[in-house]
């Protein structure tokens, strides 16, 4: 018997495992049959998983924990049981932002967070003093990745994002527009969405998000607590599909057939040859490509999948950083619960350990 | 009986807008603002200052809308994201309709609920139109391969129009089909063969 899922998704690649489950034959295997519904908002996942019009969903790793903890919503108890990916961020600048940074940084900005953040620092002040407005830059959601590693990257030049800049959120396939309308100065946004915005021309790629954070949380299986509860072979069938897909994933020989299944319209809709170029990890930085691939920059293998107790302490840090836990040890023990190692482990998936999130943790590209 | 809460309406879709809205006047609500362009809308918002927001879930603002409520700054009075943790049929119900709100502080619960449920039921109103709508669309073009299945058959066969349209019905039952069906082979057949 086949058993139907009705899962939530945001067009972004790390989508893949569960694109890849369903049209690969690896969730049939499991005797499960995917139905993927796109949807347009973060908002609508949590929503849609909570009235029960979602079986599970492809979810940022901090909106699972923050729902759970009914951070500025209502609770809604969610389970991960299996990670989407790691990585796959990274930050863009507008044109006339990145030449404004380069002239004040000693070397290319892009070859060093903190020294471009110094930078960003130096203009903010230079562009206050000017009586300029404050540099806007956006990011998709109060409790995504993306938000954190902007604070990150700032933080780390000294500058509040609160006092001297002006976040805001945009939709993910919104973003180039908006850099190239000059509503925003540059924004944190997820794959494929900052390759298909530089092809575009208006925009330079700042940093990878693996130069802030190696090895960071991203998506993550969210599936509603009481469907755990009710059904826990199910959800197991389902981490085996998706730790199934993520081999294939990996293979290299898979690449381009993976790129062909993200890219069409009903998923992503973008050119097959941008996401190949993302998945090989080509994804240019500032004017210059990078010497080498950066195979990290975004990663599906079955070893990025366990869901691990260090990645909950370090979002649940990103999220106190961020101002948005009252009091961060009394969420301690609710925010543990939303990961489930545990289920990870009782699908019998063989996979290697999951690696420690390390803030400004990658090598510098080439040294030039 | 009128009520001055202020409810923004944020709907790309200007009928079903209207139909909310029309059903909100009804019950007495006169300070409605609708909000069809979702470019600029925080700025919208801020200046209109709502004690009530509906918006669409089709609406990719959603996530742009929560953010606001999360920096303080960026508004003038504390917002809660929804009527209360105690009742959650009628969250189902406005998901379910495609339509979620956000509620500034403050705000009756009587009247919060009054609010959601018009929405909701102005929402599957317009649900119900659409399908409607695209049901009678569907059958006129049925309508119309009908009326050029029949006009085939009445000229190859040299036949009448009831002969015709008999004809059709009776292949119809025979093969267990729609009279649609039947008429579509004829036209494709038709066409192959001309």
């Amino acid at each position: 018997m086949t058993i139907p899922l009705r899962i939530g998704f945001i067009p972004l690649l790390d989508a893949a495992l569960l694109v890849a489950a369903r049209d690969e034959g690896f969730a049939e295997a499991e005797g499960l049959r995917l139905d993927l519904v796109r949807e347009v908002s973060w908002a609508n996942i949590r929503d849609k998983l909570n009235v029960g019009l979602f079986d599970a969903a492809h979810m940022l790793a901090p909106a699972a924990i923050a729902s759970t903890l009914g951070l500025g919503h209502i609770k809604v108890a969610i389970s991960v049981p299996i990670a989407l990916n790691l990585n796959g961020n990274a930050i863009t600048v507008s044109r006339p932002l990145y030449e404004a940074l380069a002239a004040e940084a000693a070397t290319a900005p892009s070859q060093d967070p903190r020294a471009s953040s110094a930078a960003l620092k130096r203009l903010i002040g230079r562009r206050a003093a000017a009586g300029q407005p404050p540099l806007t830059f956006a990011h998709t959601f109060p409790f995504s990745t993306h938000h954190y590693q902007l604070r990150t990257w700032m933080a780390a030049g000294g500058i509040d994002p609160e006092r001297d800049t002006n976040l805001v959120v945009i939709p993910p396939p919104l973003m180039a527009k908006s850099l190239e309308s000059g509503h925003v100065d540059g924004f944190c946004v997820g794959a494929p969405w900052n390759a298909t915005t530089i092809a575009a021309g208006h925009a330079m790629i700042m940093h990878h998000g693996t130069q802030i954070v190696a090895d960071c949380p991203e998506k993550v299986l969210g599936v509603p607590t009481r469907l755990v509860d009710e059904r826990p072979e199910t959800v197991t069938a389902l981490v085996r599909a998706l730790a199934g897909a993520a081999g294939w994933c990996a293979d290299p020989a898979n690449r381009a057939a993976l790129a062909r299944l993200m890219a069409r319209p009903e998923i992503l809709g973008v050119a097959p040859a941008i996401v190949e170029m993302i998945l090989a990890g080509a994804l240019s930085l500032g004017p210059a490509a990078p010497a080498a691939p950066d195979l990290a920059y975004i990663r599906l293998d079955p070893a990025a999948l366990r869901p691990i107790a260090a990645q909950v302490d370090f979002l649940l840090a990103q999220m106190a950083d961020a101002g948005q836990l009252a009091s961060p040890g009394a969420h301690r023990a609710d925010a543990h619960r939303v990961y489930r190692p545990d289920l990870f482990e009782c699908a019998g998936v063989t996979a290697g350990q999951t690696p420690i999130p390390q803030p400004f943790a990658a090598r510098l590209r080439d040294g030039r | 009986m009128t009520n001055a809460t202020r409810i923004a309406i944020v709907d790309e879709s200007p009928v079903r807008s209207a139909i909310l809205e029309e059903g909100l006047r009804d019950a007495g609500y006169t300070q409605i603002i609708v909000i069809g362009e979702t470019s600029g809308l925080l700025a919208r918002l801020q200046a209109i200052d709502p004690d009530m927001i509906v918006i669409d879930l089709e609406n990719p603002s959603r996530d742009s809308l929560e953010q606001m409520f999360h920096v303080s700054r960026l508004v003038s009075r504390p917002v809660a994201m929804f009527v209360d943790q105690s009742d959650s049929p009628m969250i189902a119900a406005a998901i379910e309709a495609g339509v979620s709100t956000y509620i500034v502080d403050g705000l009756k619960q009587s009247r919060v609920k009054h609010i959601v449920e018009t929405a909701i039921v102005r929402f599957n109103a317009f649900t119900k139109l659409k399908q409607e709508l695209a049901e009678a669309k569907s059958k006129l073009e049925e309508r119309k391969v009908l009326d050029r299945a029949k006009g085939i058959l009445m000229r190859v066969k040299n036949i009448s129009e009831d002969e015709a349209f008999r004809l059709i019905r009776r292949a119809a039952m025979n093969e267990n089909r729609t009279l649609a069906q039947v008429a579509q082979s004829i036209v494709t057949a038709a066409e192959l063969l001309r």
